[in-house]
């Protein structure tokens, strides 16, 4: 076992060695080159406390309500939500006939009717959030080109990779923030100046925390003040963020929670098994040697 | 563990049992999620209720509409329905319960109880025939209620088995008018 | 199984009776409880229960999983998310099954490396060590064609990159991958084939599965020392004794893929894969799922053409090749003694082998740039060097150390050699090495 335990100690010092000395030099290659980077996005992400990470984590419902209302406000303008359901929305904190309230205020083209024809009609809790565009293709022509993504599951959609040794140990802390952390730092990311003799394409706008270039076709789309909080949670474009990056965690990883909370079962249910049945192994071996 | 617990059968045994109790409770809590998942899902349930409107209904005519996958006729009945519907003797009928989700599981199968108050004219029923599930044709059959196609069940002007193999009268699902042309159902 | 050397006397009546007609009994009897096994197996031996769990857990997650699942293009993403928003424990099941597809990969490497690393593939269990590189080779299948089901960026775009190595093959490349493909590129036809495919491949597995327990029962599992057994001394009964031990390691097991479940169900996977499928994008970088990495290393690491193979046929050449020669390990080994607890130098062969396996994977998620390309082709030309010259050259010139004469023997030194460890007290057995 030691020996296994050196092996792998020995093999750890191997990669780090390789790892320190192909990143040492792919760094020093892009300090030669801040105005044309070849690898995205140019800033990590900064981390964020968010109250659901961890094992224990929840959900912040009054953050999250906060977030529904900037995604109303703001984001739904242009992203769709195709995958989240009014009725879902009591996973915020709302009562029943507060989704119902919210889900009328939403026009739902539906049919046909028994005449043959599309008709429109308050929204239902069992409907879907609306899409703000007809089709891809509508989306993408209103905004310059390119469809703004469906916001559902862009949480679980976009993070940046961690490189070693983060990766290993985000084993043991649990992180799994990426998501929320990397919309957080775009939104609050736009008003850096890019370096000197940077070319920023026409029609995108410079953000260093963008994933696949320089700049991107989202014009920066929070400003401070844009959205009235009616629970005193300061109007800023961070804490904006920060709400709305919550919120599309929600909507990513609605059961969460659960998940986090059966999983404290299970595992200590395995622990006492576990613990049980190494005693009865112990009992079983008793007096054999091996 | 010290020696002295080898020599106590008790003790072993007791660790075995409870070893072996910990499989079957852990047996058992992983086979939850796996029957767990066959029932009605959220978005399914989500559609358990539908809102039908009723006023182009005039005495004599029906509509159906789909409520949990099934059709659910609401018939605006005529006069001559209603009468012949009270005029039955409860004890000529083969199935004396209501059926009715609005009303205990035990009240008998009077026209009225086939209804709701002060709508008496209305029959809202799952159109399906309580013997296999297939769905009856309005106003036919000896009773000039519904008659099942299938295996020859007859059913009277407020939907209550009168002849055939189909046991139980059909099944009026939970409903209220929520205006005078609007129905809830579910 | 166990040659016909069956010890098992039917007690009741009914016993009797079936023995009579079906003897499954006795089958089971002599299989899983009266089996004998080496005393001396350590918890590198617990894998293959490990395994077996874990395979019939994707059988029944994954069956319920189809249960709600819709193989069609347009309705494959959104099935899956409705299985994680709406189905009853959907987010469990998913999550249950697709890092349960991991830890089984897992399982399936410590496994492997402890057949190398204690020479399990050498006469009389070549054909054992076969069958358990079939049912590796099938399971990559069933993954790979598993990671497509739910139609997002990585999964459209694994499959375009894995079907095409099929078009790296002379003359006829283009016309299998289009036979594969069912049309000219990742569709509809695909995704309904792959579904029904990676439904169809683990009942394989299990048959599978079946004869390679069946080929382990009549030649007897190997064990830390290498040694065969020679008397009913070195054995113990399966039951209670490797059963119990089994099912201790199996929880250990358990308990860190169910932390993975249950506290970081994304870790292994890819954020593009929360993405739907879109045939006119590539996302920036591709990589396969971890267990896939190596071999995706080799792959991309030909980079230069060899006489008349160009370096598309070259990089699918030496991946297959890298497999292949998991098939030939009992035939390249030379040496007489199996275990490497006797074999300095193989141990330290092989320790090198599993850090250029793992340092292959790292490489294999990175971008191939740079330095990372040199590095990939070094840890490849390692790779094959270890199969194709250290097996056999090592067997040939080292010298191993002095081999106990009995697993009895080599146990008993073991527990005296502690000076502070009394005969019995050794509660936890040692990983010899």
């Amino acid at each position: 076992m030691k020996k296994i335990l050196t092996s792998l100690a020995l093999l750890g010092l191997v990669v780090v060695g390789v790892e320190t000395a192909s990143t040492g030099a792919i760094a020093a290659e892009e300090a030669h080159n801040a105005a044309a980077p070849t690898h995205f996005p140019i800033d990590q992400p900064k981390e964020m406390d968010w109250s659901f990470a961890g094992p224990f984590g929840t959900y912040d419902k009054a953050q999250l309500q906060r977030g529904l209302k900037v995604y109303k406000e703001v984001c739904a303008a242009c992203h769709s939500m195709n995958l989240v359901a009014f009725r879902t929305l009591e996973g915020l904190g709302y009562s029943e006939g507060q989704v119902k309230t919210l889900a009328a205020e939403y026009t739902i083209h539906d049919g046909p009717n028994d005449a043959g024809d599309m008709f429109d009609r308050p929204g239902k809790p069992s409907d879907y959030f609306p899409a703000p565009f007809a089709n891809e293709q509508a989306a993408a022509a209103s905004n310059g080109g390119a469809a703004p993504p469906d916001m559902s599951l862009l949480a679980k959609a976009r993070g940046v990779e961690r490189g070693f040794p983060r990766f290993v140990f985000d084993i043991f802390t649990q992180y799994a923030q990426g998501g929320p952390d990397y919309i957080h730092s775009l939104l609050t990311g736009y008003d850096e100046t890019p370096p000197a003799g940077m070319v920023i394409p026409e029609g995108t706008h410079y953000n260093p925390y963008f994933l696949s270039g320089v700049s991107l076709k989202m014009p920066k789309p929070l400003s401070d003040g844009q959205v009235t909080y009616d629970d005193g949670a300061p109007q800023t474009v961070d804490q904006y963020s920060r709400d709305v990056s919550a919120f599309l965690m929600w909507a990513a990883e609605p059961h969460m929670e659960d998940r986090k909370k059966t999983g404290f079962r299970v595992l200590v249910f395995l622990l006492l098994f576990g613990a049980l049945v190494y005693l009865t192994k112990r009992k079983v071996w008793e007096g054999v040697t091996h | 563990m010290s020696a002295t617990d080898t020599q106590d059968p008790n003790r072993r045994d007791f660790l075995y049992i409870a070893t072996g109790m910990a499989a079957v409770v852990g047996a058992g809590a992983v086979a939850w999620p796996f029957i767990d998942q066959m029932r009605p899902d959220a978005s399914t349930l989500a559609l358990a209720s539908v809102e039908v409107d009723v006023a182009s209904l005039t005495p004599g005519m029906s509509l159906i509409v789909k409520w949990r996958g099934k059709p659910v006729v609401v018939r605006n009945r005529t006069e001559q329905e209603m009468k012949d519907g009270e005029a039955v003797n409860l004890a000529e009928l083969k199935d004396p319960i209501a059926r009715n989700a609005n009303l205990p599981a035990d009240a008998p199968a009077t026209d009225a109880n086939r209804t709701t108050p002060g709508k008496e004219a209305w029959m809202v029923m799952v159109q399906v025939c309580t013997h296999l599930g297939c769905i009856p044709l309005g106003q036919e059959g000896e009773f000039g209620g519904w008659f099942c196609p299938c295996h020859g069940s007859v059913y009277d002007t407020a939907g209550r088995i009168r002849q055939g193999p189909a046991p139980e009268n059909m099944a009026v699902p939970v409903f209220k008018f929520i205006s005078d042309t609007k129905i809830l159902i579910g | 199984m166990s040659e016909g050397h069956s010890t098992y006397t039917p007690k009741t009546g009914i016993e009797r009776w079936f023995d009579a007609r079906m003897p499954l009994p006795r089958m089971v009897y002599d299989s899983f409880i009266a089996y004998p096994v080496p005393r001396n197996l350590n918890y590198a031996w617990t894998f293959g229960g490990i395994l077996a769990i874990m395979l019939v857990s994707q059988i029944l997650t994954g069956i319920v999983l189809a249960m709600h699942y819709t193989a069609d293009t347009t309705l494959a993403f959104d099935s899956v998310e409705k299985i994680m928003r709406d189905v009853n424990s959907g987010w469990l099941l998913r999550y249950l099954h697709s890092n349960g597809a991991s830890f089984f990969f897992v399982a399936v490497y410590i496994h492997i490396f402890r057949g190398l690393y204690y020479g399990s593939y050498k006469a009389p269990r070549e054909l054992l060590w076969i069958l358990g590189c079939i049912i590796y080779l099938l399971m990559m299948a069933t993954g790979f064609m598993g990671y497509v089901l739910p139609w997002g960026q990585m999964s459209f775009w694994g499959a375009t990159v894995i079907t095409g190595f099929f078009s790296a093959i002379p003359l006829v490349g283009n016309w299998i991958q289009e036979l594969l493909l069912g049309g000219f590129a990742v569709d509809n036809p695909t995704l309904n084939r792959f579904f029904a495919l990676h439904y169809l491949l683990p009942f394989m597995i299990a048959g599978v599965v079946v004869l390679h327990v069946w080929a382990l029962h009549v030649v007897g599992q190997s064990n830390p020392t290498g040694i065969e057994v020679k008397s009913k001394t070195d054995t113990v009964a399966f039951t209670p004794y490797a059963t119990i031990k089994d099912a201790f390691g199996m929880i250990v097991f358990l308990f860190v893929f169910a932390y993975f479940v249950f506290y970081l169900p994304n870790y292994l996977g890819h954020p593009d894969n929360y993405t739907i499928a879109d045939p006119l994008k590539t996302p920036a970088h591709i990589v396969p799922e971890w267990y896939f990495l190596p071999f995706y290393a080799i792959l991309r690491a030909i980079t230069f053409n060899i006489g008349p193979i160009n370096s598309k046929l070259g990089g699918v050449l030496c991946m297959f090749g890298a497999i292949v020669m998991l098939f030939l390990v009992p035939w390249l080994d030379t040496s007489k003694v199996r275990s490497a607890v006797y074999r300095p130098w193989y141990k330290l062969f092989f320790w090198l082998f599993v850090a250029d396996a793992v340092l292959l994977g790292w490489l294999g998620s990175q971008p191939a740039e740079g330095s990372y390309v040199f590095m990939a082709q070094m840890a490849t030309l390692f790779y094959f060097v270890f199969f194709l010259v250290a097996l056999p050259v090592l067997g040939l010139i080292e010298t191993p150390r002095r081999l106990p004469n009995s697993i009895t023997e080599a146990v008993l030194e073991k527990n005296k050699g502690g000076g502070h460890h009394p005969a019995g007290a050794t509660a936890a057995p040692e990983t010899k090495g």
